[in-house]
């Protein structure tokens, strides 16, 4: 049934039709009438931020930790380019948004209006898809596709750009049928080939030597896939492990977890990668801080690949068995065809493997020097995770970007998808708080905590007023080191510890800060009291900034270096970092 | 997987492309909207991918739908990318390599400005003759021909020309499509 609305109104409404409960965002001039209609309903509530970088990366969190689209608000301009980071992020790590940026009226487009940027132009190379809208009676069809496109195929950021007089102009409100809405060119293929699976199944009916390697994508496919995973990952014995994206999809507790792969990741994933015959990519990308070199990477397995995105696949290792498909339903056929084939997983065909597996495992590539004296950040991160372990609340981890967020993913363990937030393919400092808040607000009642660095968490911290107002007890675990601690391991590792530029002086006073937002800072320098420090964090109902004071030149190991095939990485123990990667490793990083 | 030999600013694209390159003509079925073609361009210059030539017209109005044939230079791998990203694009019905495919015909059109008089006049119409070049405009001094045909056809006529007193050339691109009844 039609119905008679403004454009603006016809925006709050299709974001009540698609079931959205909350959205971020910051007002100004061009988005005004929207802001008018949503002032006029209670169905659709608004979440003011103070930078619309935040607003974008709340709804990340939000999105991420929920599976639904996260929503933005922006205004024209500056409103729209400060949404550019966030919008960015959500396209590399596959987050479903939406992402409404006001523009000035239609008759001035093109003027160097007040307040007028190219939007549509800006955002088109950092969305998945984006529009201008230019007429009211295009606008219920668009709003509608655009959350059909973010949500669908591989979920990704979408703008819809809306000129202010289009939003004051009266049109005919719809819903439209999904079917007729659904751009005829937008067919993502969600359904492996069964030949293709049926070929994976037999390669894994034979495999020796083989290995998971999950990604986001399965958390992305829904809850259900991880159910999914773990049953096959039962079915067959084989180990698992995953990419910094894909953390819960498979329980961290479950004897055939090997840790996280990649650049950070544990010995034993990465040897398990670079020795094994058969290679299950489930939802993952051949990300280049997975692979390590290209040419040394898992030089003797035979890959299959299940992704949603067809260009994903070959893009940066050739396999041999492609799926394209959505990981759920890839999963449950593997897993019927499996059934249908043997009752038994291989077990004993894989003993030896797992035999040299333990053998890696056994060189606890995660461990750390602990001191009495300093409070080490692998440490303080143990002790959150086993205070957090007692806590009835459901517990949300998000992080910024530095040492802390590869400490947090080594050493804070995930037993479910949806409950780990991170910038991982754009790498975003500053995510981490806005992130939380995002969370925070989609479930009231969760613990939701922030692992940061002092650097990062200075990006977007003004996010704490956000969580203030709305009363959000979001905890910020900052790991302070005083260092950009990443930069300042790559300039040993590569520059001659040349710190150039890596301090970070002239720090706030993280508990003063706390107080003038108006919520509660701690701060903890002494191993012997952190475990109290955290408990009064936890205990504390209202936003937190926990500053604490860990060792400054602490290395996150292990690490794969430049130019080193995985079955080169640095341990713990190796104790000169600058005489490790040689002149060629260096150009290249 | 694009730039090869470009540092990506990662550690880690050590390998050396050992494939060749390719000219591939692609033929991309696409909605007739405002932005499409910045989509396309944009894709192939952010993922750093070479247009030779792209060509672009609205050839059903009904359903506003465009054709873009384009001209790409690149390695099989890549030319598989290319084809790929610009499925991903949501206005993007549909991508053919025709090259791949085989079986097609192309045609390019140019506009050729040549100036002379005497000798070289009269050698510019016999060749222009020869290679059934149309004379659209004509001075004294000068003739604009159009003429037809595969790239190098158009390239031979221009190269002879050069001697003669070429002035400019405007070519159209590359448009193509595939042999037999049926469509894509
Ligand atoms: C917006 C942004 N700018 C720069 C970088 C490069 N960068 C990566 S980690 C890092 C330092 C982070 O320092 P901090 O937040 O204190 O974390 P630490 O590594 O010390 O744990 C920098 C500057 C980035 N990832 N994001
Ligand atoms: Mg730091």
């Amino acid at each position: 049934m039609a119905e008679k609305m403004t454009g603006a109104e016809m925006v709050i409404q299709a974001l009540a039709d698609q079931g959205v409960e909350h959205i971020f965002g910051y007002p100004g001039g061009a988005a005004l009438p929207i802001y008018d209609a949503m002032f006029q309903q209670d169905v659709v509530q608004h979440i003011l931020v103070r930078h619309e970088q935040g607003a974008t990366h709340m709804a990340e969190g939000y999105a991420r930790s929920t599976g639904k689209p996260g929503v933005v608000l922006v205004t024209s301009g500056p409103g729209a380019t400060n949404a550019v980071t966030g919008l960015t992020d959500a396209l590399l790590d596959s987050i479903p948004l939406i992402c409404i940026t006001a523009q000035v009226p239609t008759t001035l487009i093109g003027s160097d209006a007040f307040q007028e940027c190219d939007t549509v132009g800006i955002t088109r190379s950092c969305t998945k898809h984006n529009y201008l809208v230019k007429s009211v009676n295009d606008l219920p069809r668009i709003l509608h596709e655009a959350f059909l496109i973010a949500t669908t195929g591989r979920p990704g950021p979408v703008v819809i750009d809306i000129p202010k007089d289009v939003q004051f102009a009266v049109g005919e409100y719809y819903r439209p049928e999904v079917e007729s809405l659904r751009h005829q060119s937008y067919r993502p293929r969600v359904d492996g080939d069964l030949k293709a699976i049926e070929a994976a199944v037999d390669l894994m009916l034979k495999a020796e030597r083989p290995v998971f390697y999950t990604g986001g994508g399965v958390i992305n496919s829904g809850p259900e896939a991880s159910e999914s995973l773990r049953e096959l990952a039962e079915l067959t014995g084989f180990p698992v492990t995953s990419t910094l994206m894909g953390l819960g999809a498979f329980p961290a507790s479950n004897p055939q977890w090997l840790g996280m792969l990649g650049m950070h990741g544990t010995y034993e994933a990465n040897l398990a990668m670079h020795d094994c015959d058969v290679m299950i990519n489930i939802g993952a990308r051949f990300d280049d801080r997975i692979t390590g070199r290209i040419d040394a990477f898992s030089p003797n397995s035979r890959k299959i690949h299940v992704d949603i995105d067809p260009s994903s696949i070959n893009k940066v290792v050739q396999v041999h068995v492609p799926i394209v498909g959505d990981c759920n339903r890839v999963l449950e056929e593997m897993i019927r065809i499996w059934r249908s084939k043997t009752n038994q997983p291989r077990t004993e065909a894989i003993a030896p493997w797992w035999a040299e597996i333990a053998k890696w495992r056994a060189v606890g590539s995660l461990n750390f020097k602990n001191s009495d004296t300093v409070i080490k950040p692998q440490w303080a991160i143990q002790r959150l995770y086993e205070a957090t372990k007692k806590q009835s609340k459901e517990v949300y981890i998000t992080t910024e970007v530095g040492q802390h967020q590869m400490w947090a993913a080594q050493h804070f363990h995930f037993d479910k998808p949806n409950h780990w937030m991170t910038s991982g393919g754009l790498g975003t400092m500053g995510y981490g708080l806005p992130a939380a808040v995002g969370v925070q607000v989609a479930h009231p009642d969760a613990l939701v905590i922030d692992i940061a660095g002092e650097a990062s968490v200075q990006m977007t911290m003004q996010e704490m007023s956000t969580a203030v107002q709305y009363r959000l007890p979001i905890k910020i675990f900052i790991l302070n080191n005083e260092r950009m601690g990443m930069v300042r391991q790559w300039q040993d590792l590569l520059h001659g510890s040349r710190y150039a530029h890596s301090y970070s002086e002239s720090l706030p006073d993280f508990v003063k800060l706390a107080e003038a937002y108006g919520g509660r800072g701690i701060r903890c320098e002494n191993p012997a009291e952190l475990d109290a420090a955290i408990a009064e964090m936890l205990d504390y109902d209202g936003p937190v900034l926990f500053d604490v004071i860990v060792e400054k030149d602490e290395n996150c190991l292990p690490m794969i270096p430049s130019g080193k095939p995985h079955n080169e990485i640095i341990l713990p123990d190796t104790a000169n970092l600058g005489s490790i990667i040689d002149e060629k490793g260096r150009q290249l990083v | 997987m694009n730039a090869h030999l470009q540092p990506t600013g990662s550690a880690y694209f050590l390998t050396q492309e050992t494939q060749q390159t390719e000219r591939h003509t692609l033929s991309v079925l696409v909605d007739n909207e405002p932005g499409i073609l910045a989509r396309v361009v944009g894709l192939f210059s952010a993922r750093g991918y070479n247009i030779e030539s792209l060509t672009v017209s609205e050839t059903e109005h009904g359903r506003r739908l465009s054709r873009i044939t384009v001209v790409v230079v690149a390695t099989p791998k890549v030319l598989v990318q290319i084809k790929l990203q610009l499925e991903r694009l949501v206005p993007v019905h549909r991508v053919h390599d025709l090259t791949a495919e085989g079986n097609y015909v192309e045609r390019e059109l140019a506009l050729i400005k040549v100036q002379g008089t005497g000798e070289h006049r009269a050698e510019t119409l016999r060749l222009a003759e020869a290679f059934r070049a149309h004379i659209i405009d004509a001075t004294v001094e000068s003739f604009v021909f159009e003429v037809t045909g595969k790239p190098d056809k158009i390239d031979s006529f221009i190269a002879l020309m050069s001697p003669l007193g070429l002035v400019e050339v405007v070519r159209t691109g590359l448009a193509a499509i595939g042999r037999g009844p049926v469509g894509m």
